[in-house]
């Protein structure tokens, strides 16, 4: 019989869902209750896959050989304090504690420090700090919304639970779930599918949905019910769609333009044209409706607004919308952040350096500028002569030409397994999973600090991230500290051209 | 009428099965399964004259990939391919960030065509062929 941990915080995702149980036997994870199966994946069976990495490599004759702690910790400290402006990308699946040291070592060395909210959502904290955030906690809005509306985000495939837990699915304390509603509204699909089959076999024609009816359809009547409400905005039918009460096909790169047609609907101004962004306005005048109508609306936005021409200026005006709406009713907004502690990273650098992402240090004081300190730009120019990733995989999630500039310089990681920045790796670290093998803090998307748990030991040799970068901070430390001593003595001998330690 | 090639706009993005194969490990059959692939809508699949399984090869300007085509399934899109985020996707997104650090993942020009012949490579086959690693 294992032994059953209750109130397991998920280590995957931003929703950070803490109501898993984990049945352990034998230091093993056997069975989970109540996860998504990104997490089931994750929490019983890929965290001790074939793929996990268990001691340090260093690559020797273009090969990967597995060497002692030290001699990793020694290396890795030696190509950063050799690189003159060391890049140290990464740290949204590590706990905050870990991000801590890693904005101390970036410090040490004068480099520049990133994290994964550059390809993510680094548009979306650029918006917030230009235009401010209406917005709440995902309890707040759990218990409260009535109009829930997700833009470019498929919370169905990237949040599994997110419907489930905070939104449309959950039975709040004054809105309750339409989780029934939906089951009825798949019976009656199921029917209408056995209707439209039974009349192609009998040769009647019908016209089936294809690519020809690809139109957005008119807003339903269930809109305006009484009750949760779900839109969902997309450039393609998604999962989260399927479950909506209404979805709208927009096209590719035109929501800033439907954002701006919908804020002047919202103040009630007149467009003169018919559709935008391939929406009909009559329709957009009737979302508009329905959201000033709601008692307490919630704008879930995701990685199609951030990724999409305009980037920020398409938060930027979402977050308008958001502010418009409120002058009529109660609305907020909220990104649909990652990796589980992403918005970790970016609280963690705030308060430690003021700013949240895109940081560099060359001048032995913290300054921010995404464009020019941001991850992609400085592989980009080729700016950076090291690299260290660490808890994140860009060699799978970064663009092809980024990932073989960051390979024309020494490349050391520290991931749980061999993901493909670690196979590409020059020093590559073991490191346990954080929220498995590992106790830390994480911050929930809505910015809400959350303990994660260790539910089993790692195996024998593995330590943490942060006991890695610790130690390659100490070691740092230790080589800077010859190389002074060493232009010290030199100076004694009358050598005044030598330049400082540094 | 079959056409050779198709100019359509790649979105890439996230899939359960993505999510799935990711944590399950990237050297997972898994993750390649349901990564390597390409969802079309079903019109523009009849207009290539593929087949559901057959190999793609999708190409911008900033790159070339072949996978495996899909019929997407949550109804139409046409003119509009999906790639789940990946390292088969990335090898054709651009590193362009408009000066704000975001890479161009998605919402720009590709053209696919049928590529019967050439085979989808593995994680270890692209790394291999791309980083010479």
């Amino acid at each position: 019989m294992g032994k059953i941990i209750k109130s397991v915080v998920c280590p995957i995702c931003g929703c950070l869902c803490d109501d898993l149980e984990i049945t352990v036997e034998n230091n093993e994870i056997v069975k989970m209750k109540n996860g998504c199966a990104v997490c089931e994946a994750k929490m019983v069976h890929g965290y001790k896959s074939e793929e996990r990495i268990l001691e340090p490599h260093i690559r020797k004759n273009g090969k990967l050989v597995p060497v002692s702690m030290d001699e990793a910790i020694c290396k890795a400290a030696q190509i950063l304090t050799d690189a003159k402006y060391p890049l140290l990308f990464g740290w949204t699946s590590s706990s905050s504690e870990t991000q801590h040291v890693g904005v101390e070592l970036a410090e040490e060395l004068g480099g520049a420090l990133d994290n994964c909210c550059s390809v993510c959502h680094g548009p979306s904290v650029m918006a917030i700090q230009e235009i401010g955030i209406p917005t709440a906690t995902l309890g707040q809005i759990r218990h409260r919304a009535d109009l829930i509306v997700y833009w470019a985000c498929d919370p169905w495939s990237s949040h599994p639970r997110h419907v489930e837990r905070y939104t449309a699915f959950t039975e709040g304390r004054f809105e309750k779930s339409e989780f029934k509603g939906y089951v009825q509204k798949l019976k009656a699909q199921a029917s209408q599918k056995k209707v439209a089959l039974t009349m192609r076999r009998t040769q009647v024609r019908y016209q089936q949905a294809d690519s020809q009816a690809a139109t957005v359809e008119a807003p339903p009547q269930s809109l305006i019910r009484a009750g949760r409400k779900m839109v969902v905005f997309d450039v393609r039918k998604t999962m989260t769609a399927d479950v909506a009460d209404y979805f709208v096909k927009v096209e590719p790169n035109k929501d800033y333009e439907i954002f701006g047609a919908m804020r002047c609907l919202a103040l009630d101004q007149e467009l003169d044209v018919d559709v935008v962004g391939g929406v009909p306005v009559e329709y957009l005048r009737e979302i508009v409706n329905v959201m000033v109508n709601a008692e307490f609306g919630a704008i879930f936005f995701g990685l199609g607004l951030t990724q999409s021409v305009g980037r920020f200026r398409n938060v930027e005006i979402a977050i308008a919308l958001t502010r418009d709406l409120n002058r009529k009713t109660k609305f907020v907004v909220s990104p649909m952040r990652g990796h589980f502690n992403v918005t970790g990273a970016n609280t963690v650098f705030a308060w430690q350096t003021g700013y949240p992402f895109a940081l560099d240090f060359s001048q032995g004081y913290p300054q921010y500028n995404p464009g020019e300190f941001t991850a992609n730009d400085l592989l980009r120019r080729g700016d950076n002569d090291a690299t260290l990733v660490i808890s994140a995989d860009p060699g799978a999630h970064f663009p092809k030409s980024s990932v073989k500039n960051m390979l024309k310089h020494p490349l050391i990681t520290i991931n749980p397994d061999w993901n493909a920045i670690s196979r590409l790796g020059d020093v590559v670290f073991p490191a346990q999973w954080c929220g498995i093998e590992q106790a830390g803090t994480a911050y929930r998307m809505d910015s809400i600090a959350i303990s994660l748990k260790k539910v089993v030991e790692a195996p024998k040799g593995v330590p943490t991230d942060e006991e890695i970068i610790r130690q390659i901070l100490e070691k740092v430390r230790v080589i800077k500290a010859q190389k002074t001593e060493k232009v010290e003595k030199l100076d004694d001998f009358g050598n005044k051209n030598i330049a400082g330690g540094n | 009428m079959v056409e050779r090639k198709l100019r359509v706009t790649l979105i890439t993005g996230r899939t359960i099965d993505q999510g799935v194969g990711k944590e399950l490990g990237k050297g997972s059959q898994e993750y390649f399964d349901n990564v390597a692939v390409c969802f079309l809508d079903s019109g523009d699949i009849k207009k290539l004259g593929l087949k559901n399984g057959m190999n793609v090869q999708v190409t911008s300007q900033f790159g070339s990939v072949v996978v495996k085509a899909k019929k997407y399934p949550h109804g139409a899109m046409s003119g509009i391919v999906f790639i789940p985020c990946g390292i088969w996707a990335n090898v054709i997104c651009s590193s362009e960030t408009d000066s704000i650090g975001m890479p161009t993942f998605r919402g720009f020009e590709v053209e696919v065509e049928p590529a019967p012949d050439k085979p989808v490579l593995t994680l270890d086959e692209l790394l291999k062929q791309e980083f010479g690693k």
